[in-house]
């Protein structure tokens, strides 16, 4: 299998990641060697195998939905990457 | 007294509570340490004046009852601390101040012991050489030019460098064991459940794991009992019977059976890694426990079924990084250009890469053939161990394929790079808790490590078998302060 620049472009609209010429062909290139190497999982039989998804034999859970760590709105905010009071701030999205 | 930085964390410990030494003075020793030391850049952060306050306090209300009674340590960058900056190694979050904090570091200052700093690591955690840091390489103290491994590798650093008589790092696919490994230290990856993840930057959550890294195994024990416990805020975090590991340590490991996997072996491995384990198993039996051969046929396909879940995993978790709420953003001319302006300049090159590999393996078409795939290799991996275990205790490895490598040497070849994890990567995959000793050296004086795997929630078994070989072997790191003018 060889991942090409087309393909490169597609996965990193998907991942939102830009990716100049340059960038694409470097990748392109790694990631064929590393596919080249997983490749070795299809010389296994895995027909009647279950996937494990986890290792952790627990059943997930239930809990109330409630605010544990309130009053800390000042903190989270301060951490947010443009200058505001009360808000997230984005690039505009409606014209 | 010997020097306060050279002790281990157990004497300190003792030291501190016989009152033959302060807090303070501890705290500084490490300080002053740290200081002379930052041509190895081991610390992303320092947090030196708020540790001596918190040592003064300590030393003018002292609690004898805790475990860390007014210990000093620095942890791995990974884990977050309340109002001391995260960053995960990464330009992303290089100015991320958590307003919470790690439940496994939590656990740590409820001993009483107090944080130095936020040490050097790769960055996500996604690296075996910490050279994928933002914040730069971190040079090993065995030699210059040395890589300490990864992730956790300015762990390692510091603490072979006695910048820290103990500390914590996270392993997702070796990130302590091999960093210990090269380092000539202690690591033990828990099982998975054992130690909380909340708080933790998580890499691949079916994987992640945080554990301690010491200077011998009576710490590592010791540290183990503190940081492992059930919490209701990881939802995979396991409540189950938690020895007393320190208390509980033994040297007595006669009769326990100890298996011998012959997979474990590479092309081209330098005959120093086999003639250790050869050692390794002769110490074993030393100690009075039996060797049994046993397969795990399917070793060979764990690494590249990890490197389809663990950047599955990743991509999915490192989605959040938008420079939206928190971290650093790029300017974009509309939300969707600054999305992807943000992450190509935030993420660093083989964090980029991992990403692109997990959506790759999780897009349309794909899923079923590689991530469903390697999903079920895992639980051939699993079922492997399950099989082995109805015949031994414990398993014994080398932990890593070569000793610690130049840096640079490397950088260019990421599979050769992924190679350092062969012997690590499974016990990830199947859950396991596995220890890395110091066992010897290599011909350039390198240290190099064995590897003890044990059956799930077994940690005590292996710190146990970890804690009889380390009298056999006797081990001493040479370091030399060869970065100190």
């Amino acid at each position: 299998m060889t991942i090409n620049l087309k393909t490169i472009k597609h996965i990193s609209k998907l991942s939102r990641i830009s990716v100049n010429d340059e960038k694409a062909k470097k990748l392109a290139g790694d990631m064929n060697s590393i596919f080249d190497f997983i490749e070795k999982l299809k010389e296994l039989d895995t027909d009647n195998v279950e996937p494990l998804t986890s290792v952790a034999e627990t059943t997930l859970k239930l809990r109330v939905d409630e605010v544990k760590s309130g009053n800390i709105r000042e903190q989270v905010l301060k951490n947010s990457p443009d200058e505001n009071e009360d808000f997230f701030v984005v690039p505009r999205v409606v014209e | 007294m010997s020097d306060i930085t050279s002790l281990t964390l157990t004497d300190l410990v003792k030291s501190i509570k016989d009152k033959k030494i302060s807090s303070e003075e501890t705290t500084k020793a490490f300080i002053d340490r740290g200081e002379k030391s930052r041509d190895l850049n081991s610390y992303i952060t320092e947090d030196f004046s708020n540790a001596i306050d918190k040592a003064k306090a300590f030393d003018q209300k002292p609690n004898f009852d805790l475990k860390l009674s007014g210990i000093p340590m620095a942890v791995k960058d990974l884990f977050c601390t309340n109002g001391v900056k995260t960053t995960a190694g990464s330009k992303i979050l290089n100015n991320f101040i958590p307003p919470y904090e790690s439940t496994v570091t939590q656990n740590i200052w409820n001993e009483g012991a107090i944080l130095l700093g936020k040490l050097n690591c790769d960055e996500f955690a996604m690296g075996s050489s910490n050279e994928t840091s933002f914040f730069g390489n971190v040079q090993s103290p065995i030699d210059k030019g040395l890589v300490p491994g990864g992730s956790s590798g300015g762990s390692a650093s510091a603490l072979a460098a006695n910048l820290t008589p103990i500390t914590i790092g996270t392993d997702t696919g070796g990130s302590i064991r091999q960093p210990a490994s090269f380092t000539g230290t202690v690591g033990l990856k828990p099982t998975y459940g054992s130690c909380s993840r909340y708080g933790i930057v998580a890499f691949a959550s079916s994987l992640d794991q945080a554990g301690p890294m010491s200077k011998n195994v009576k710490d590592c024990a010791l540290l183990q009992e503190i940081i492992s416990t059930y919490d209701e805020k990881d939802s995979t975090s396991i409540n189950f019977k938690r020895n007393a590991y320190s208390k509980e340590l033994t040297n007595n490991i006669k009769g326990k059976k100890i298996g011998i996997p012959k997979e474990y072996t590479v092309d081209g491995m330098p005959k120093e890694i086999e003639d250790l384990w050869t050692k390794g198993i002769e110490y074993a039996k030393d100690c009075g426990a039996e060797i049994v051969e046993i397969s795990l046929p399917h070793t060979n396909y764990a690494l590249p079924a990890y490197y389809i879940v663990a950047p599955a995993e990743a991509s999915s978790n490192l989605a959040r990084y938008d420079g939206v709420k928190y971290g650093f953003r790029s300017k974009g001319e509309n939300l969707i250009d600054m999305y992807e302006k943000t992450r190509s300049e935030g993420f660093g090159e083989e964090v980029q890469r991992r990403i692109m590999i997990g959506t790759y393996v999780l897009s349309s078409g794909y899923y079923d053939a590689y991530y469903i795939k390697a999903q079920k290799v895992r639980k051939l991996i699993k079922n492997d161990f399950d099989e082995a275990y109805k015949k031994v205790d414990a398993i014994l490895t080398p932990s890593t394929p070569s000793a610690a490598f130049k840096i640079g040497e490397k950088t260019n070849d990421p599979v050769s790079m992924y190679l350092n994890d062969i012997f690590t990567v499974p016990v990830n995959l199947a859950g396991l808790p596995a220890i890395s000793i110091p066992a010897g050296v290599d011909a350039k004086g390198y240290p190099l490590g064995l590897q003890i795997i044990g059956k799930a929630f077994d940690e005590q078994g292996i710190l146990n078998i970890a804690y009889a070989m380390e009298e056999k072997i006797e081990f001493k790191n040479k370091i030399t302060d060869w970065w100190i003018k």
